[in-house]
């Protein structure tokens, strides 16, 4: 059975429909590229996967025994945490909440979580900074590493590089794909890059105003819809 | 000098005031956190004049005040802090439709019934010297029951406070924590109202984080040092107010005030 399995969803906002009957599958070890214009529902889309909000119609199937709070997110930054004062420490460590309803305190399981992704991502010598005055780059990653402490299975990133420098693009999109490849974490992020989503990702879910297309990515560049987005885009590795 | 603070609690009304206020500020200054950082600032202010018409109520028809204010601020506070999210009012102007509506309330029934009697000018106005020890050991318990309830919540309150979506993304019961916030502060604000009045309770609220914002870079030390500073000002804003006569909630005010100047040019300096 796949990871997540959607059928027929749909959802919509006080009687507007935004998505319209959507199904695809995601299976375990898999990188989605959910693309799309702006207000095609793609960020909706997410919060129905995440079970914040609930479809009008249809259902969520998670499989591979993924439980709801085994999703680890990254959101888009709000604007509030420009000037919230925390450490780096602080902000990946409140990632490995979910698994305690009712303990007050961190273990040390926790905190050598937290330790072993803050390594992973080459923030450890950062951990008592101010999360506030880091480079976009650096603050993704601590986001990165908070929603690894949720979860070891499935990531679900939207928009990550908005915001970000060339370099720091690349260097995110090269950490994503590690974790995916290496350590087998299941990757769905929404981008508005459909060139670089082609590069990165093995499945494409590319949603429009009344239609969308879902398939592997190799499928996604030879049809009609993938041709007329990446405008005559050949080599893809 | 030395002789004078002596003397000022051999009174044992000072003493109460001094116990009960530094519990309440104490209180005030954690919850102000994350209401500050949430961009809540103006909930302790409305929520008061929300106090003040219940307490109203309360006095219109003889019921003890605080087991009427304190319900009717919980209620309050869980609406304000819910209606942020799926907002067709904004919320800066749901908080100054309640405060307004409460306020008018509170109004038309003082004076259509006895007026404005004494123990509803001491909420107006905050008398903490005129507490009743009946009143300071509710206020006790309370404000204790307050701060061992904010250490068991602290690590999910900073998540909620921090990033609400990703808290919520990941199974923490978002919806429990916001109750038990606006709990806290329903109690907080009313309690606080006695010793600073309607006017000036937010003032508990909001000066102690933003001053500790001004240089502390974590969670944890903005939280230790708003305590601290919530303490400290209290003390002298009492001091003062005792050897100058001057109210004492305004008093706390003005020493507060001058913390928020002094760690604000500090806080400029550190860059
Ligand atoms: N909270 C909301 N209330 C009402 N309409 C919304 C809300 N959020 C999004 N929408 C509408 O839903 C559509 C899809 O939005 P969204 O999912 O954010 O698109 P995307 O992330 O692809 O840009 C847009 O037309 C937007 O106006
Ligand atoms: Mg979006």
């Amino acid at each position: 059975m796949a990871l997540i399995t959607c059928k027929n969803l749909s959802f919509a906002y006080e009687n507007q429909l935004v998505i319209d009957n959507l199904s695809f599958e995601v299976k375990t070890g898999e990188y989605l590229c959910i693309v799309g214009e702006n207000g095609t529902g793609k960020t909706t889309l997410m919060k129905g996967l995440l079970a914040l909000k609930k479809p009008t119609k249809g259902e969520i199937l998670t499989g591979d025994g993924l439980r709801a709070d085994q999703i680890g997110y990254l959101p888009q930054q709000t604007p509030s945490q420009k000037d919230f004062p925390a450490s780096v420490m602080e902000v990946v460590l409140s990632g490995c909440l979910n698994k305690k309803s009712f303990s007050p305190f961190y273990s040390k399981e926790d905190k050598e979580k937290a330790k072993a992704n803050m390594e992973l991502l080459g923030i450890w010598d950062k951990k008592k900074e101010c999360y506030k005055d880091l480079s976009g780059g650096y603050k993704q990653r601590v986001l990165l590493a908070r929603a690894l402490c949720a979860t070891s299975k499935m990531l679900l990133l939207d928009e990550p590089t908005t915001g970000l420098d060339p370099v720091a693009i690349i260097d995110f999109y090269e950490t994503l794909r590690e974790l995916n490849r290496k350590h087998g974490i299941t990757v769905i992020m929404v981008s508005h890059d459909i060139k670089e989503a082609v590069k990165q990702a093995d499945h494409v879910l590319h949603l429009t105003q009344d239609s969308y297309f879902f398939g592997t990515t190799k499928e996604y560049i030879k049809s009609n819809l993938g041709k007329e987005f990446l405008g005559g885009y050949e080599n893809v590795g | 000098m030395w002789d004078d603070l002596i003397q000022m609690f051999s009174y044992p009304f000072m003493t109460r005031a001094l116990i009960v206020g530094i519990l309440v500020s104490l209180c005030a200054a954690v919850l102000g956190v994350t209401l500050v950082l949430k961009r809540y600032s103006m909930i302790g202010d409305g929520l008061s004049h929300v106090g003040f018409g219940a307490l109203a109520v309360a006095a219109a028809f003889h019921i003890a005040p605080l087991y009427l204010a304190i319900p009717v601020v919980f209620v309050a506070a869980l609406v304000l802090l819910r209606i942020s999210e799926n907002s067709k009012i904004k919320g800066d102007a749901a908080i100054a439709l309640f405060s307004t509506s409460a306020l008018a309330i509170g109004v038309m029934i003082v004076s259509m019934t006895s007026g404005m009697n004494a123990d509803l000018n001491n909420y107006m106005f905050g008398s903490i010297l005129a507490m009743s020890e009946e009143d300071v050991r509710l206020s006790v318990i309370l404000t204790l029951a307050v701060l061992v309830l904010y250490v068991l919540f602290y690590h999910k309150i900073f998540a909620v406070t921090f990033d609400e979506t990703f808290a919520k993304a990941t199974g923490v019961k978002v919806e429990l924590y916001r109750t038990v916030l606006a709990f806290l502060i329903a109690i907080t604000i009313v309690l606080g109202m006695r010793m600073m009045g309607a006017l000036l309770i937010s003032s508990l609220i909001i000066f102690p984080a933003l001053t500790a914002m001004r240089v502390c870079k974590d969670f944890k030390s903005v939280i230790i040092c708003s305590l601290i500073l919530a303490m400290v000002s209290f003390t002298l804003g009492l001091a003062l107010s005792y050897f100058l006569a001057t109210p004492t909630g305004a008093s706390i005010v003005v020493v507060d005030m001058v913390f928020f100047l002094f760690f604000f040019i500090a806080g400029r300096k550190q860059g």
